[in-house]
């Protein structure tokens, strides 16, 4: 609702919850980029940082947390507003665990650094790309009250899931081809589930966008793509 | 007991004569509906044309800033507008089907049904006693005094006052704080057996435990009496009532179960009410 409080510092107060969304958002894209970044360049000192920056994560959500506790205290939130609060405390929380999630990624990295490179990683390359988009454009969903394009965000979750699926059958081919690549692609396995499940956070922000601003969640089923709990690879038999 | 038939304004007629108030009607029956109820002051037109049903048995609230018509339309409820100069009505208000404003209805007897509780806690300048025992005695309603004392308790009791005040019931009503007063007006609207009790701005000039108190009861006497309660509170709104009624300028812009109200109205003149956003 573009119309102003009577009370000024009640907006005051809500913008600066919004604002906060938007730099966790901001520190949450960042994170998976440069966790993805230093997956494929083999940097654990860049890997190393990500680790660090999710502190700032958590106290940020902890910030949320208490602005919001402290806006539906002492301003008894109705309506669009309620559902600001509600909806900033939601978000924050997928945020933080999606920053969460990145930090793990950026762990696995540094462990994989250390061995020698045996295996592409182009395709979690292609899949962190994709859902660091998501990440921004939810944010701009946010920031603008804009529920058709939480809706573009909400769902194209099932391109991550079919992305998900094909690593999967990918790094299970590399594991048959040769035992040596078992390591570092069990490590892989995981980077690319903590990536998927970024995108599934990111799908509920999605969801309490279009909740704030229509008062009600998307009305279709969301058709989901995630075939790798069903996936199986099985190695060629040897002739003779 | 009531001298007033329902007799040949059944429910069903009334229907037949608005057909577009059949639609949700079954779901919960109406103590009140009210039909292109329209007031005006002089030339001034208060309410435009106001189509309102009020569930029985339930709270409902009126929210709406200054001089929207809510107190113009509770007052309507039981004729409180009638003494006022200048004062025209048009449409119909309906009590269980009874036209309140038809000729033969006698204003004292529709109030008596229909109690009233005002901003300003009024008491009698007489005793507790006295003053909730004026209406059923009017009313002829007990025969010997014990009838008339056991009313007294059993009204007090009601209105949850009877504790506070079973040792001071010669004492001046005036002499009691002013949350004790209201709940003894309360108690004198209960006094002659009401089925609605109309609340006009009941807290406004009460402290915050005064006023929980008053709310604590409001939601005791619910199921048992159909209560429309004006309040400029809109959280008292949300604490109290099932439904709410939004009015601005004379019109009604909204009305729908509390919750939904106060966390996804349609409108967005309520939304800018409630949000605080005009004045």
């Amino acid at each position: 609702m573009a119309q102003q409080h009577i009370v000024k510092a009640f907006d005051d107060q809500l913008n600066a919850l919004d604002a906060k969304i938007a730099e966790m958002g901001g520190l949450a894209e960042s994170m998976l980029a440069d966790a993805v970044d230093a997956l494929s360049k083999r940097d654990a000192e860049l890997a190393a940082e990500v680790v660090a920056g999710d502190r700032k994560l958590d106290q940020l959500e902890e910030e949320v947390n208490t602005l919001a506790m402290r806006l539906l205290a002492l301003r008894q939130p109705t309506a669009g507003d309620l559902r600001a609060v509600i909806a900033a405390l939601k978000i924050s929380s997928d945020l933080e665990r999606a920053g969460d999630l990145a930090k793990n990624v950026a762990k696995r990295t540094i462990t994989i650094a250390k061995a020698p490179p045996v295996t592409p990683v182009t395709g979690i390359v292609n899949l962190g790309a994709l859902v660091q988009g998501r990440i921004h454009t939810a944010i701009d969903a946010f920031v603008a009250r804009d529920a058709k394009l939480a809706m573009d965000v909400w769902s194209c979750d099932e391109e991550v899931d079919q992305l998900h699926t094909s690593l999967f059958r990918e790094l299970l081919t590399y594991m048959m081809e040769d035992p040596r690549n078992i390591t570092p692609c069990a490590h892989l396995l995981f980077v690319a589930k903590n990536i998927e499940r970024i995108g599934d956070h990111i799908t509920n922000v999605a969801e309490r966008i279009v909740f704030l601003v229509r008062g009600k969640l998307p009305e279709r089923e969301r058709h989901k793509e995630d075939e790798s709990p069903y996936t199986e690879v099985r190695p060629f038999k040897k002739e003779g | 007991m009531r001298t007033m038939s329902v007799a040949d304004r059944t429910r069903s007629g009334v229907i037949a004569e608005f057909p577009d108030a059949a639609a949700g009607t079954a779901a919960k029956p109406a103590a009140f509906e009210t039909r292109e109820l329209s007031v005006f002051y002089g030339k001034k037109q208060a309410l435009k044309g106001i189509n309102l049903d009020i569930d029985k048995g339930e709270v409902t609230a009126l929210i709406g800033p200054s001089g929207c018509g809510k107190s113009t339309y509770i007052r309507c409820l039981n004729r409180m507008n009638d003494p006022i100069p200048g004062c025209r009505i048009e449409g119909k208000v309906l009590l269980d089907g009874m036209d309140v404003y038809a000729a033969d209805i006698d204003p004292v007897e529709l109030r008596a049904r229909v109690g009233m509780v005002f901003q300003k806690p009024n008491p009698f300048p007489k005793s507790v006693w006295e003053n909730v025992a004026y209406g059923p005695r009017i009313h002829g309603l007990a025969a010997t005094r014990a009838e008339l004392n056991d009313i007294v308790e059993r009204s007090l009791q009601r209105a949850a006052l009877f504790d506070e005040v079973k040792d001071r019931l010669q004492e001046p009503g005036t002499s009691l704080s002013g949350g004790q007063q209201q709940r003894l007006c309360i108690a004198r609207a209960l006094a002659v057996d009401p089925d609605v009790i109309l609340m006009d701005e009941p807290c406004s000039a009460l402290d915050p435990i005064a006023t929980a108190k008053i709310e604590e009861l409001i939601d005791e006497l619910s199921g048992n009496y159909t209560i429309v309660i004006v309040t400029h509170s809109m959280q008292q709104a949300a604490r109290v009532s099932d439904m709410t009624a939004f009015f601005h300028l004379g019109d009604l812009v909204e009305t729908g179960p509390t919750d939904t109200i106060f966390t996804t109205p349609r409108d967005e003149r309520t939304e800018g009410y409630i949000t605080g956003r005009f004045g």
